[in-house]
């Protein structure tokens, strides 16, 4: 009938709303199930993957030796130019001439994180580091330089 | 001892004080209502900053987040640090606007809130204005601020604004009938439209324990009707911001816009007492038949803890609506209150009138 | 598209431009609507905001290179994008997919599936006016995105799948983190029902309203959950499997409804669905390669190549025009959410604006997709 078909509609639509309210309250009264993570201060326990892809830098050893040979793979492999590799010739003790890195320019602004340089690089002379918080005041802090002042190449590294 | 525990004691000091000093009966009235005036507003500021906070922690509990909590203790200075933020910014006039009514739009909002809680009772003998007929008053008063609301949506000259304005226009004509209804409801069984007189009724039990089932039907119709009055979800068609972006008041800025806030903060106080006050006693504290050891521990509790404590737990509920559904639509609203809660309402004036003159009452 | 003179505008015509900023676009969509009251006369979605002609950016990219852009074209399902492509280029040059690499990817792109589902389940609530959603759907995507985060060293962009295989191997803990997510989704997902699915002023807003009739679903091309809703079948992962979606015992939602109710059920058994093909495999990962040996400038011989797969919202196609060279001489990507968005006119016509909103949420348009 028409009168207790409108009253059953009030009914259902009544209780469905009060399903909902009792989820929202037992959330309201239950505060331990918040998400919320409170960067920054919970920076000390912030534990990111170890894959996470922050930025590109180059791994140093203590005698400031790194691995990578300037062969300009990961150059090649970035789809937007954000490595250049600077090379020279340098004189071996035996006296040949060998291309080694000069300077490898990073351009973090233009970094897609997209890993493809980590890959191509065939003496594992890059790795991604986790660290995210990129943000300077001045763009030109983001053209890094990646090695170090006066490092040399590992010894055995081809 | 009356010092401390009851606010009318306070007020009849000042009074006396100032009638010691002034002498002149005009000139007392004056400097009361000046007095009243800054208090009021002083105390509807505090309060809105108390909502906006309790909304923010209240929404952010209920989302599995922890809400504002950096500013100040807890985050408790939050709100202020908004406010300062509007206070700063700058109070934009659209170019093509029509200045005059876009300027007064927020204080038409501000004065109508502001005259409403004239009659509230905020404790024992505590009110601003009891004239005799307040619940008439309210509800005729507070219809005014849609009037701000369509001078804000038309004279933005923004079609969102404008089409925000018309929603609201034909929201709160066709819920007042259900407000009034719900009140009329209580009326009948005070026979009173003094706000002092239907506290002073409920003074053996609540009308929401004493009405039986239409008193409880009245409120609910009441809760749910007055939610879509001020303009909150999930009513709040008028502004919308999935649809119309911030509806009416899109094109405000800084200080309107926060005016704006405040008069729907206060709003949302106003009919919580008002709700407050006809169903669940007002500053009457909660006593159970003849339990006279259990009334007396309550009576100890002040009159405006009872109004304050009754009052937020009604706007907690319609917090709760807010944070838990989504939004109507604007011919839904209309079905809602015309094939819904309006013949509801009148079935429940006639129900209500049936237990008035049975005597049920008691 | 249509175009400006297809619509006069008459005397007295409300128009409204909804867009390109507008908390409901979900991007930078920009539709003119013609209004009579409330009700909606026409709508003209005028796109192009954020083009970044990512189709001819991937002309100078080689065959490795490419692929990372597609992951911002439907961000939310960007590993079934990166799939896609890395399916045309094996099949160009008939690369032989390890069996481990394509249940990764499977795996892989189910998940994505599941996150880029709650968002849209979010996104729906929000868009109707319901902000807790919003909160609940990200409870469980957060974690998937970190599973993402270990294995793939992104959340969002991951660039993971590569041609022949996948990027990396799976991370240690990823079958164990998955098993543990899924199973407390499993619980949750009732809450989906409870606060939004069950709810009455929810079902009374998206029941009836933006009907899509078969007929007009396969003549504006529409796909995905978009089409299904309309009764058509068209789940690439059924009709033309790819990556062993042959093995995988899962149902085709289909509904027959047409209105955003249908599409919307169709969503929320997508996401059982996924949840059961990740049951299946997820122990039942085999061991070997994570990729196939490749060349390391990998080159397509000459030719045409397709290849299409089913992203969270329809039907994605690559199309690479290769002439032998190291990089595609051409490159077209048949996006579902261009071809679901020239549905919206049609749907929206004669509803009412608050109608408007809940229709596109229920189509989950990207808006960098149809753009591109
Ligand atoms: S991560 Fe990608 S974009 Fe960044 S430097 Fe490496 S290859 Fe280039
Ligand atoms: S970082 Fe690696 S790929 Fe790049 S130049 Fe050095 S060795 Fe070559």
């Amino acid at each position: 009938m028409f009168i207790t078909e409108y009253f059953k509609t009030i009914f259902r639509s009544v209780k469905s709303l009060l399903t909902g309210m009792r989820l929202t309250g037992y959330y309201f009264t239950h505060p331990s199930k918040t998400l919320t993570q409170e960067y920054p201060d919970n920076r000390k326990e912030l534990k990111l993957a170890d894959r996470f892809r922050g930025e590109v830098v180059m791994p140093h050893t203590e005698a400031n030796e790194h691995r990578c040979t300037g062969c300009q793979a990961c150059e090649l492999a970035c789809p937007n130019g954000t490595i250049k590799i600077i090379t020279k010739q340098e004189i071996l003790p035996d006296g040949k001439k060998k291309k080694r890195l000069d300077t490898m320019i990073y351009n973090l602004s233009m970094c897609t994180f997209c890993n493809l340089c980590i890959v191509a690089c065939p003496s594992d002379a890059i790795t991604m580091s986790q660290d995210f918080e990129h943000s300077v005041l001045d763009r030109s802090k983001l053209r890094k330089i990646l090695n170090k002042p006066d490092s040399k190449l590992m010894e055995g590294v081809e | 001892m009356t010092l401390l525990y009851s606010l009318s004691g306070l007020s009849y000091h000042i009074q006396s004080w100032l009638t010691r000093l002034l002498g002149n009966t005009m000139a007392v009235l004056v400097s009361e209502m000046v007095i009243v005036g800054l208090c009021l507003i002083g105390f509807l500021v505090l309060l809105s900053f108390t909502l906006g906070y309790m909304e923010r922690r209240v929404a952010a509990f209920m989302q599995l987040r922890l809400g504002p909590n950096r500013v100040g203790p807890k985050g408790t200075l939050q709100i202020i640090a908004d406010t300062i933020k509007l206070l700063f910014k700058e109070g934009l006039t659209p170019t093509n606007a029509d200045k005059f009514m876009f300027n007064l739009a927020p204080y038409i909002m501000i004065i109508t809130t502001m005259l409403v809680t004239a009659p509230l009772a905020f404790a024992r003998n505590f009110q601003i204005w009891d004239l005799n007929i307040g619940v008439f008053y309210v509800s005729a008063v507070s219809s005014i601020s849609v009037i701000g609301i369509l001078m804000a949506g038309w004279s933005s000259n923004n079609k969102y604004s404008l089409l925000g304005a018309m929603r609201s226009g034909a929201q709160i004509v066709s819920y007042e009938l259900s407000i009034g209804l719900s009140l009329i409801s209580i009326v009948i069984l005070t026979g009173s439209l003094r706000i002092s007189d239907i506290v002073m009724s409920q003074q053996n039990g609540w009308w929401i324990f004493k009405g039986h089932l239409p008193a409880l039907i009245a409120f609910v119709i009441f809760i749910v009707a007055s939610t879509a009055e001020i303009n909150r979800a999930p009513f709040d068609l008028a502004e919308a911001e999935q649809e119309l972006t911030a509806g009416f008041h899109t094109e405000y800025a800084g200080m309107k816009f926060a005016m704006f806030l405040l008069s729907e903060y206060v709003n949302l106080f106003i009919v919580s007492a008002l709700a407050a006050t006809l169903f669940l006693g007002g500053w009457m504290p909660f006593h159970i038949g003849s339990w006279s050891g259990f009334n007396h521990v309550m009576d100890f509790i002040p009159s405006s803890l009872w109004f304050m404590g009754k009052t937020f737990f009604v706007i907690f509920i319609i917090m709760w609506f807010r944070w838990t559904f989504p939004r109507l639509r604007v011919d839904q609203l209309l079905n809602l209150e015309w094939k819904y809660l309006l013949p509801i309402s009148m079935l429940n004036v006639l129900l209500m009138t049936l237990v008035a003159l049975l005597g049920w009452h008691g | 598209m249509l175009i400006e003179e297809d619509y006069i505008t008459e005397e007295g015509d409300f128009v409204v431009n909804i867009g390109p900023q507008h908390p409901a676009t979900h991007g930078v969509l920009h539709l003119k609507v013609w209004l009579d009251g409330e009700t909606i006369k026409h709508i003209e979605p005028h796109i192009g905001y954020i083009h970044r002609s990512i189709e001819k950016m991937s002309e100078s990219l080689s065959y490795r290179q490419f692929i990372y852009v597609t992951s911002r074209m439907d961000y939310l399902s960007a590993h079934i994008n990166n799939q896609a492509c890395a399916l045309t280029v094996e099949k160009a040059m008939q690369i032989e997919v390890p069996q481990r690499a394509k249940v990764i990817r499977v795996l892989m792109a189910e998940l994505n599936r599941l996150t880029s589902h709650m968002l849209w389940w979010g996104c729906t609530g929000l868009d109707l006016g319901a902000v807790s959603p919003f909160f609940f759907a990200f409870r469980e995507r957060e974690i998937i995105n970190e599973l993402m985060e270990d294995t793939c060293g992104a959340r969002l962009t991951m660039n993971y799948m590569v041609p022949g295989g996948v990027m990396a191997d799976l991370h240690p803990d990823f079958q164990r983190k998955v098993k543990e997510v899924i199973a407390q989704f499993k619980v949750n997902i009732h809450e989906y029902d409870q606060l939004l699915s069950d709810n009455v002023i929810f079902q009374e807003r998206v029941k009836g309203v933006g009907y899509l009739s078969k007929e007009d679903a396969i003549s504006f091309g529409c796909s995905g959950p978009t089409a299904r809703g309309s009764g058509i079948s068209c789940d690439i992962r059924k009709l033309y499997p790819y990556d062993g979606y042959e093995n995988l015992k899962f149902d085709e939602i289909i509904e027959q409804g047409g209105d955003c109710w249908a599409r919307y059920k169709v969503r929320i058994a997508e996401m059982h669905q996924s949840m059961s093909i990740i049951d299946q495999l997820i122990d039942n990962i085999p061991e070997g390669d994570f990729q196939a040996k490749t060349k390391a400038v990998l080159k397509l011989p000459k030719g045409e190549f397709y290849q299409r797969v089913e992203t969270a919202r329809g039907e994605l196609g690559v199309f690479i025009v290769s002439e032998g060279g190291t990089t595609p001489y051409r490159i077209k990507y048949r996006s579902p959410n261009f071809s679901n968005l020239s549905a919206l006119p049609t749907m929206a016509k004669g509803c009412k604006i608050g109608d408007l909103v809940a229709i596109m949420s229920t189509i989950d348009l990207v808006i960098p997709d149809v753009d591109r």
